[in-house]
């Protein structure tokens, strides 16, 4: 379970602006967590203890495939994401590199929230508004890769994908 | 039962049984690509899998474009990185000069119609202009498929893009898309398979049908396709298309006729308007090329509106050819000639300015129009420039005056061919 506090963003978050694209050309994780979300954000370092939510609407990671947005994210401490709805590369780089991702259709969740996520069964409680939230079941081959920890930890586990 | 779309015809005869819209199924993959930016990501989770050999070196490519030349000295490691790999696998490496990475998988035919290709660059769908199922992918996933030769994908319902009639003189592919953006928005074909159909599209060379399929990844579609009616490629294929009955999500016609020139304004490709609506903004920045917009009839098109003129004072534009082939070939029929004596600036073959890593970054308060596919805030490495997206033909008529300007806007006493 995770307990911590909600920093909100709006919709259609693209990769550009969680890590722009001339930082992206790095192994080095702590360059890539020192620049996330800064063309969005000016503040997001002043203002993010490790261990927050990042909290988004709609869409949230359009745009480029590359994987550096949510590693820097990852890096950068934020333990798990809530939005309405991610875009399709994104999402499956969350949950391949082990970055926890929860999509809520109907959160309204606002900044400063404080949240309890339960990632083994997608609930999550706001203490701040007293509402309880359901996220949208994964199928099994995500959800197995997510509680494996991500996409290298499970082909080291199973070797191969398994669907069933 | 109802029939089969492009999208579920070849994901069902890569997976041995019939599929629809909403299975989940686990696919050999025919070929899959990594670049600069996402490589060398690939490569440690290749390792970290406990790879040690690819599962078929002839399947899996490598493409230094993203940032080529490297502007500084840790992109060149990444290089170094890369071209280590290749060496000791026996994997291909397009090095620097070679071209965008869709354009020489393109060139090169790695990619072929009835194909699964999965690439580590989101505008991979691309290549559903050569009738092949073609994703996006990041590193993680690429390095996966290095190691196990498949991977696993949820089939994609598939919106069904019908255009009519021809397109106006002067009205390219590029106006077209921009228009189906425009309508399914930068969120509307999200985890769906976009689909083009209709004798204007079947009339398209694959040039064009490789801009429509570009953009999808603009629209957060899996993967975009063209019927192949009307495809010509250099070799025998089989084509793949749709059932008659197929079952498609939703379908929208367009009328080739009433499409204007199209501009995307910042900072979203599907902020679209007709292109008068902002003629007469000043640019300083004009740049053709990209996955999008960098081939040979796009230099061509530039090259006839700049022939004999010169771009405006204070206009600095910028081409990138997308591949060698797209330079050789615009170099033996004069059109760099002719580009380089309007005053553009001609770069090597690679993805140039388009992602702001090198060769070319805006500065404070300037406007670009660009033929990319994306204007998001900072795309080109400056948070505080603004980009416009258009047609190879709008961005030189833009250049040429100074400001953004399209077929009827300001400029009826200039004859333009």
């Amino acid at each position: 379970m995770i307990t911590a506090k909600a920093h909100v963003y709006g919709d259609h978050i693209d990769t550009d602006r969680i890590i722009p694209g001339k930082y992206t050309k790095t192994l080095d994780l702590s360059t890539l967590a020192g620049h996330v979300m800064e063309d969005l954000d000016p503040d997001f370092h002043r203002n993010f203890t490790a261990g927050d939510i990042i909290v988004a609407g709609d869409n949230f990671g359009c745009g480029s495939s590359r994987e550096q947005a949510p590693v820097a994210l990852k890096a950068a401490g934020v333990s798990c994401i809530i939005a309405r709805f991610y875009a399709r590369i994104f999402f499956r780089n969350a949950i391949n590199i082990g970055l926890p991702v929860l999509e809520i259709p109907d959160h309204d969740i606002a900044r400063g929230d404080m949240l309890e996520v339960h990632l083994e069964t997608g609930k999550v409680v706001n203490q701040t508004r007293q509402k309880t939230y359901q996220a949208t079941r994964l199928p099994k081959v995500m959800l197995d890769i997510m509680q494996a920890g991500g996409l290298v930890p499970y082909l080291k586990k199973y070797n191969d994908y398994q669907l069933l | 039962m109802a029939g089969l779309t492009i999208s579920e015809k070849i994901l069902s005869q890569h997976a041995g049984h019939t599929v629809r819209a909403g299975e989940l199924c686990i696919v050999p993959v025919d070929g899959c690509m990594a670049t600069d930016t996402t490589a060398p990501l690939a490569i440690r989770a290749f390792g970290e899998m406990g790879g040690e050999t690819l599962f078929d070196p002839a399947r899996f490519h490598l493409i230094i474009d993203h940032a080529a030349p490297a502007p500084n000295e840790r992109i060149a490691n990444l290089h170094q990185l890369m071209r280590q790999f290749a060496t000791a696998q026996g994997c291909s490496l397009y090095d620097v000069g070679s071209g965008i990475c869709h354009q020489v998988m393109t060139d090169h035919r790695k990619v072929q119609p009835g194909q699964v290709f999965m690439g580590a660059d989101s505008h991979t769908p691309t290549y559903g202009a050569l009738n092949a199922f073609a994703c996006g992918m990041g590193s993680t996933d690429i390095a996966a498929i290095m190691l196990t030769g498949k991977t696993w994908l949820k089939v994609p319902a598939t919106i069904k893009v019908v255009v009519h009639g021809h397109l106006q003189p002067g009205v390219s592919a590029k106006d077209l898309v921009l228009e189906v953006v425009r309508q399914l928005t930068i969120s509307g074909a999200t985890y769906q398979a976009v689909e083009y159909h209709g004798e204007t599209v079947a009339a398209f060379s694959l040039s064009q049908r490789m801009v429509l399929c570009n953009m999808v990844a603009e629209m957060g579609a899996k993967t975009g396709l063209v019927s192949p009616e009307g495809l010509e490629l250099p070799y025998a294929f089989t084509p793949v298309y749709a059932d008659a009955d197929a079952s498609y999500s939703r379908v929208i016609t367009i009328d080739a006729a009433a499409i204007n020139p199209k501009i995307a304004i910042p900072d979203s490709p599907d902020a679209v308007h007709d292109a008068d609506a902002y003629a007469g903004i000043k640019i300083t920045y004009a740049f053709i090329g990209t996955c999008t917009n960098g081939r040979l009839d796009d230099l061509q098109e530039a090259a006839r509106v700049l022939r004999g003129k010169h771009i405006a004072p204070g206009v600095r534009m910028v081409i990138a050819p997308a591949s060698r082939q797209v330079l050789i070939d615009a170099l033996s029929d004069g059109t760099i000639q002719t580009l380089v004596e309007a005053g553009a600036t001609i770069i090597n073959s690679g993805c140039g300015p388009c992602v702001g890593s090198h060769e070319g970054v805006p500065g404070d308060g300037e406007v670009v129009i660009s033929t990319a596919n994306r204007n998001f805030r900072g795309r080109m490495g400056n948070p505080n420039a603004s980009i416009y997206l258009g047609s190879p033909r709008t961005v030189a008529l833009s250049a040429r005056y100074g400001f953004i300007s399209s077929e009827t806007s300001t400029h009826q006493n200039d004859t333009i061919p």
